[in-house]
């Protein structure tokens, strides 16, 4: 656990730091659920209670050289992959301008703890399935902007933006850093702090509908339920405007938070979106007890980078309106 | 009377503790009848707002309008008596003069134009409700503006730098949760009206619920580099009763980008 300060292309906070999951030393365990742990809540309800951290090496999607391999067989062979999987994250890594330096990242140093090769499990082949025809042209479009030089704020991520991060966002992924999570229950809300921005997801357990369909928050409205010592999050009203892999505002995404072992939860995500997926989609990854504090990530506040980025492209501008009348 | 004296005293005594028990308890309420959580503390959990003008004017202020011509009265600012204890902020001399720059300069500099995070007490009485996730250990709380957050260890707060937000370390006093918050920035406001304060400030907060839907939030400032003394705001908390009620989002980042960034905007035919 250490502290850390950052700065990212767009995000540069005041007084981001992180509290760091690799480097704890801890050996993982077998990943079968056999050291059941069963705390409660003075409610009765399974304390799903703490600090938790999901970087990994582990991806979203199964690497090609992994195609057909599930799961690691053995903790060595887990071992062994995360050594190779880290280095070439690191190699990866672009240490010059609009980045950070690689000190900076936690892309985390070990698979999830189930050894999967990927998050995603179904479909069996672990890739996110094909996008609809249109969905597929918003996406492009989308890259497309990112691409380009930008013309305002618009046009850059809403990360950078300090509006929406991917790690908050259900299905909750982690991110290159601050990959971080307060769980906090009551009898009947849940609270699910982010650091990634500071943010909170409070989720009612009181049986409530969702929100009529014409509203869209950039976090969703998220109701919750236990299934057993299951607790079941089902989330709509999304903005689609967050980026996840070509998803758009129709997505319903129901996550499953359940007790992997004593310091170890199992984070189950389902994702239908049938007007940008061709195919319903399922992941899962484990959130590891981290020790702490999560400080404050304060973005906007400290938002240099996003003036940066326009200032810079604005320079770029008059460098060729400069050089084209030169000629 | 060697022997009754004692007795006596005792019984003086404890009529006197009895008496002045009361006279404090009725100075300020009854005790909390309501709801408790499963550990015995009354059950917080809910949304709350402040219904008054404190966000923008700690002190007694007339109605008056607002720094946009088109918005008209949509713009303009509603009257209050104020929340301040005794009715006066007690700066010293230079601390005042900086006031009253800061009020001149309300429309430009309140980071809260800017969607900063508002800091503590200012997140308690902005024109928006927070919400209480409360444990045994944590009191987390989620504000509506700017998408701010607490946690509120009970107990012994970790030791961070200084932040936004603060770092919020409470306790239950009876019924009432005191929350002592330090590592408190400078670059936050009070109010609209440039109330202000430096890195020395230190609030000491307290949440006495008078019944289920109602609390009393009082909240002193110690600032020594500012003030002259700790002074002290009050006033009720409300529970939002509607049967939907849940917090929407007020991401306010997206709302300022024009006024932060538009100057780097791509001029059309540029």
């Amino acid at each position: 656990m250490q502290l850390r300060t950052f700065s990212f292309p767009a995000i540069i906070a005041m007084t981001a730091a992180a509290l760091v999951a690799f480097g704890q030393g801890s050996a993982p365990s077998a990943p079968a659920k056999s050291k059941v742990s069963d705390p409660r809540t003075p409610d009765g309800r399974p304390d799903l209670q703490g600090i938790w951290n999901t970087s990994t090496v582990t991806p979203m999607e199964r690497p090609r050289d992994l195609a057909g391999k599930e799961f690691f067989a053995s903790e060595e062979e887990a071992r062994a992959y995360e050594k190779v999987a880290y280095n070439k994250s690191e190699s990866g890594l672009n240490n010059g301008i609009g980045s950070y330096g690689d000190l900076y990242y936690e892309f985390g140093t070990k698979t999830v703890k189930t050894r999967r090769t990927s998050f995603i499990f179904d479909p069996p082949d672990g890739r996110v399935p094909a996008l609809t025809p249109t969905a597929q042209a918003a996406w492009d479009k989308e890259q497309e902007i990112r691409r380009r030089r930008p013309n305002g704020p618009e046009d850059r991520p809403t990360s950078e933006q300090c509006v929406a991060i991917r790690t908050g966002v259900p299905p909750m992924t982690p991110w290159a850093y601050n990959s971080n999570y307060r769980i906090v229950q009551s009898k009947n809300q849940v609270a699910i702090y982010i650091e990634m921005i500071h943010d909170v997801r409070v989720i009612p357990l009181d049986g409530r509908p969702h929100l009529p369909s014409n509203i869209h928050l950039w976090y969703g409205d998220s109701i919750g339920h236990w299934e057993g010592n299951t607790l079941v999050v089902d989330t709509t009203n999304l903005s689609g405007k967050t980026g996840f892999y070509g998803a758009d505002e129709n997505l319903h995404v129901i996550e499953r938070f359940s007790r992997l072992d004593g310091d170890t939860l199992l984070y189950q995500f389902t994702v239908d979106d049938p007007s940008a997926f061709t195919k319903v989609w399922k992941g899962e990854l484990t959130m590891s007890a981290a020790p702490g504090p999560i400080v404050e990530y304060a973005c906007n506040e400290g938002n240099y980078a996003l003036a940066g980025i326009l200032g810079g492209a604005r320079a770029d501008d008059k460098a060729e309106e400069a050089a084209r009348k030169g000629k | 009377m060697r022997f009754l004296l004692k007795p006596l005293t005792v019984i003086a005594g404890i009529a006197l503790a009895v008496c002045c028990f009361v006279a404090a308890g009725a100075a300020q309420s009854p005790a909390y009848t309501g709801p408790r959580t499963a550990d015995h503390k009354p059950d917080l959990n809910g949304i709350w707002q402040a219904m008054n003008t404190a966000n923008w004017d700690l002190l007694p202020h007339t109605a008056q309008g607002g720094p946009v011509v088109s918005l008209g009265a949509q713009g303009a600012e509603p009257g209050g008596l104020g929340v301040v204890e005794g009715g006066s902020i007690p700066y010293l001399p230079e601390a005042l003069k900086t006031k009253a720059e800061n009020y001149k300069k309300r429309f430009t500099d309140d980071p809260e134009i800017k969607c900063y995070m508002p800091g503590v007490p200012r997140a308690v009485y902005e024109p928006f409700p927070f919400q209480i996730v409360q444990s045994a250990k944590v009191v987390m709380v989620s504000y509506e503006f700017a998408a701010a957050s607490r946690t509120i260890f009970l107990g012994t707060a970790p030791t961070v730098e200084e932040s936004w937000m603060g770092t919020s370390a409470g306790h239950w006093e009876g019924d009432a949760l005191v929350v002592e918050v330090t590592k408190l920035i400078d670059r936050t406001w009070f109010d609209r009206a440039g109330d202000f304060h430096s890195d020395a400030l230190h609030v000491t907060e307290r949440y006495t619920p008078i019944n289920h839907d109602v609390m009393q939030y009082e909240a002193t400032m110690t600032d020594p580099k500012v003030f002259s003394r700790p002074w002290k705001i009050s006033m009720p908390l409300y529970r939002h009763l509607e049967p939907n009620a849940r917090l929407m989002e007020f991401r306010c980042a997206e709302f300022i980008e024009e006024l932060l960034y538009g100057k780097f905007r791509k001029k059309s035919g540029s």
